[in-house]
């Protein structure tokens, strides 16, 4: 409802703003100028009017008074946090000048292009990156590259395309389409969907299917809402999800309750994968895991007699050790249950029209920047020529490398940064302090952002300052529908969009020329692909999906050969299978069959440290009102979690004399942060979780102050290093050790 | 005119908050000043630990006057992602939670 001289404008969030990774469709309403009101759009089929927190308080985000709206320069010394107003003009030609001499004297390859992963950034850093002749797309600090990446990976060498739980999400009616029907089983791994809309999945899309039948299987360390409402529980020992999936294979196999007549006509490798299992009975399972076998037993018989069934997973997964085989074993029960792209199981998921906005894969950066400078770039890309997974899937750098490539200058030196969307120190990396060691050393640092953070504070030499979704022209294929962003207010002050600062930088830095004039003429270029244009999408409220037959709308679609190149029925593998063994992996030198490893630090692989750290930390629990390290200075957010809380079980607290509400230290061998205690039954007796990318914008930015960041972020307990085989997971995000002792003040 | 309130089936609430910004966005609120809060409740069952969320009206609730005059929902119930609350005149919402779930009435006003 618009009230007096309100004017509404339709549009599609994606951050800055609300911050997560849905695409919403919203009412913002607008007065004299300036946003006073953001509402959900009742006509939209992604959120069907509901808006998250986050998304709700977005007035507070853009006129908060501490937002840089005009760019900066650094006039004191990295971290004293004096900062000198400028032109958009001075900015550029600063950084212009830089980056031109550092590509000369050293090569595009020594400056990185570091991303968080907020807004629409894939796609602006990719094509500034591109056009300024670097290969290193790096998101700095982010452990095995702990972030869906493993997942997609794993997705795409088992049947050359992405899956996800199927909640009518690709369709317009939605839940009243006929051809769609719940899951009978949602096998939720890992993942409080009520916290977020992760990986483009509106997170109560789960509970709307809930409503109309569809059970729940929780694969959790710790109780929560969900559980609450499971007919079964797997409260596993964090870390050990592997063996999870591992053991309901060899049930669903031995058992013969797995699609025989699928498998047969659409599977590679059952024999060899049916082979590997073996060794995973439900009984070593328990040994593991602490689930008990009887249970793993039921988990897997309710799962694979009920179809259709689905599994939606959470970003633990990738931070197993070797997360892209945790992936890939998961991946295999909706493969030999048959749950793939049928009506309520895992559906194939394909960027809506086929255009790209935020690049998944090879094949898209490909298609986008040519075969040619892609393969030449991938020649210096970091950690490509080590890990083939990383070289043949995606054009990300791998973050364990590129820290100690910071460190040695070997194979060549890293220069300068330009950090977008990324509050590295704060947030991202694991082990931060050797981060800011590496990223202090740095000739030049460029952060594009909306707030000062401890990331900006200690390394920017120019801030530019970005602009909220509602500021902005942009559009969105991650999944579906397809749809704009449009812009209802001009930028504050001097704000620009990601998208506007990366064009104006491209043609200042390309050494071929950008054939761009406006950001408009590139998102009706991009748009073509979909045969539209931002002005039609705009006209229709927004957003639209594929046509009737598209290749990128389901059903069955292996069936209609409408997933490979050739045309032919199948999938988009090698042997044109849903491959149980993964000639991909094969080819990456990796094991083709799934097996579990044991997290590094753990009771079973470490138990002298074990003694000094008695309880399992497990990071990164997600609020339902920040996203990452996101929003901590917005009072209507920050009023409903004001404090960073680590969850410890109430007989444990007991025992160490904690009580709800205390400060209380987290530590291990690697450093020492606080946090107040929630003690609860929640908490798993033998597993802390704390959340993180804490920082306290209240506090002084300056260092060593920084914000906080040292005294509040959990990843000071972490480490970088412990990749898997794949240059895939491996990370100590979600399974390290640490004792917890009292704050004496 | 009826005596109008909300009804809650917190079965269905997972605590996500989207209800207590809504209010404050629309109401412009201050700091700890919003016309609904959402409690968390822990109870521990013979087999399993329970936590379910209780969204309560407080007294700065006016059941979104302003919005309900021209037909539209309250802010909360309009933005609840679990779409788990209603709005009308309590003897239809009384009607109505016979067949609910976990659910709760609050007439605020």
């Amino acid at each position: 409802m618009a009230k007096g001289s309100e004017n509404i404008v339709k549009s599609t969030m994606w951050s800055a703003g609300c911050g997560s990774h849905g695409g919403c469709g919203c009412d913002i309403h607008v007065q004299d100028g300036k946003v006073v009101r953001v509402e959900g759009d009742n006509n939209h089929p992604f959120n069907l009017g509901r808006l998250c927190p986050k998304g709700l308080a977005i007035p507070q985000y853009i006129y908060h008074p501490d937002r840089v709206t005009h760019p900066l320069k650094r006039v004191g010394k990295r971290g004293e946090g004096k900062w000198e107003r400028i032109t958009w003009d001075e900015a550029l030609d600063t950084i212009e000048k830089k980056l031109k001499d550092i590509r000369e004297k050293h090569g595009a390859e020594s400056v990185i292009f570091c991303q968080g992963t907020g807004r629409d950034i894939g796609g602006p850093i990719t094509f500034l990156m591109y056009a300024y002749g670097s290969p290193n797309w790096v998101q700095v600090g982010l452990a095995g590259h702990a972030c869906y990446t493993p997942r997609l990976g794993a997705m795409f060498a088992t049947q050359g395309a992405y899956c996800v739980l199927d909640a009518s999400q690709f369709l317009e009616k939605r839940y009243d389409s006929p051809e769609w029907t719940p899951p009978k089983y949602i096998l939720l791994w890992a993942q409080n969907p009520a916290a977020g809309c992760f990986d483009g999945f509106f997170g109560h899309w789960i509970v709307d299917c809930m409503k109309r039948g569809s059970k729940l299987i929780v694969i959790d360390p710790r109780y929560n809402w969900f559980t609450s409402r499971a007919e079964v529980h797997l409260q596993n020992r964090p870390g050990t999800d592997g063996a999870i999936a591992l053991g309901m294979l060899n049930v669903i196999i031995n058992e013969g309750i797995y699609d025989k007549e699928f498998v047969e006509k659409w599977c590679y490798g059952f024999d060899e994968l049916k082979e590997r299992v073996q060794e995973y009975t439900p009984e070593k399972v328990e040994e593991i895991t602490w689930v008990p076998a009887d249970l793993l037993r039921e988990a897997a018989r309710l799962y694979a007699k009920n179809s259709p069934s689905a599994i939606h997973w959470g970003e633990p997964v990738d931070a197993m050790p070797a997360g892209s085989v945790v992936a890939q074993a998961i991946n295999q029960l909706w493969a030999i249950t048959g749950n793939i792209d049928n009506p309520g199981g895992n559906v194939i998921a394909k960027n809506s029209h086929g255009v790209t906005t935020y690049p998944f894969s090879s094949a898209e950066l490909t298609k986008l920047y040519g075969e040619d400078l892609v393969k030449k770039l991938n020649e210096k890309r970091i950690g490509a020529n080590d890990y083939p997974m990383i070289k043949g899937f995606r054009g990300w750098v791998q973050p364990d490398v590129l820290i100690e490539q910071m460190e040695t200058g070997k194979p060549y030196e890293i220069k300068a940064a330009w950090i977008q969307t990324s509050n590295i120190i704060g947030g991202q990396a694991a082990d931060p302090r050797r981060h800011y060691e590496a990223m202090k050393k740095l000739d030049f640092v460029v952060v594009v952002d909306l707030f000062q953070n401890p990331t900006s504070m200690a390394l920017a030499d120019i801030f530019l300052p970005a602009t909220t979704f509602c500021e902005k022209e942009s559009f969105r294929s991650w999944w579906q529908p397809l749809g704009v962003t449009v812009k209802a207010v001009d930028g504050v002050d001097e704000s620009r969009s990601d998208w506007e600062i990366n064009l104006e930088m491209a043609k200042r830095l390309a050494t071929n020329p950008v054939k761009y004039n406006t950001v408009r003429e590139l998102i009706d270029d991009r748009l073509k692909d979909g045969n539209t244009d931002f002005e039609k999408l705009k006209a229709k409220g927004c957003w639209e999906f594929p046509p009737e037959g598209h290749p990128t709308r389901p059903y069955y679609r292996y069936e209609k050969g409408l997933l490979r190149g050739d045309g032919q029925p199948g999938f988009d593998t090698p042997t044109g299978k849903m491959e149980l063994y993964s000639t991909r992996y094969e080819e990456w030198g990796l094991d083709p069959l799934p097996y579990y490893e044991e997290p590094k630090e753990s009771p079973v692989a470490t138990p002298e440290l074990c003694k000094k750290y008695p309880l399992i930390l497990t990071t990164g629990r997600r609020s339902p009102v920040f996203f990452h390290s996101e929003h901590r200075m917005i009072p209507w957010l920050r009023e409903l979690d004001p404090d960073p809380e680590c969850e410890i079980n109430d007989k444990t607290a007991e025992e160490l004399g904690v009580s709800n509400g205390e400060w209380v230290y987290i530590e291990n061998q690697r450093g020492k942060i606080k946090m107040k205690a929630k003690v609860t039954p929640t908490a798993h007796p033998k597993v802390v979780t704390a959340p993180h990318g804490w920082w306290l914008p209240e506090t002084d930015g300056r260092e060593p102050n920084l914000f906080s960041t040292w005294e509040y972020n959990i990843n000071n307990l972490t480490s970088m290093g412990n990749q898997g085989k794949s240059g895939f997971g491996g990370t100590d995000y979600r399974s390290a050790l640490c004792r917890i002792t009292k704050v004496k003040d | 005119m009826p005596r109008n309130g909300l009804l809650i089936e917190y079965e269905y609430c997972t605590g996500c908050h989207a209800c207590e910004v809504a209010c404050k966005q629309e109401h412009n609120f201050s700091d700890g000043m919003c016309g609904i809060r959402v409690d968390e409740l822990v109870t521990v069952g013979p087999d399993k630990v329970h936590v379910d969320f209780i969204p309560v009206t407080t007294r700065f609730c006016d059941l979104c006057a302003d919005r309900t005059k021209s037909g539209e929902s309250p802010a909360c119930v309009k933005h609840c992602q679990a779409i788990c609350m209603m709005y009308g005149p309590v003897t239809e919402l009384a009607k109505a939670m016979e067949d609910k779930p976990r659910s709760l009435i609050f007439a605020p006003k």
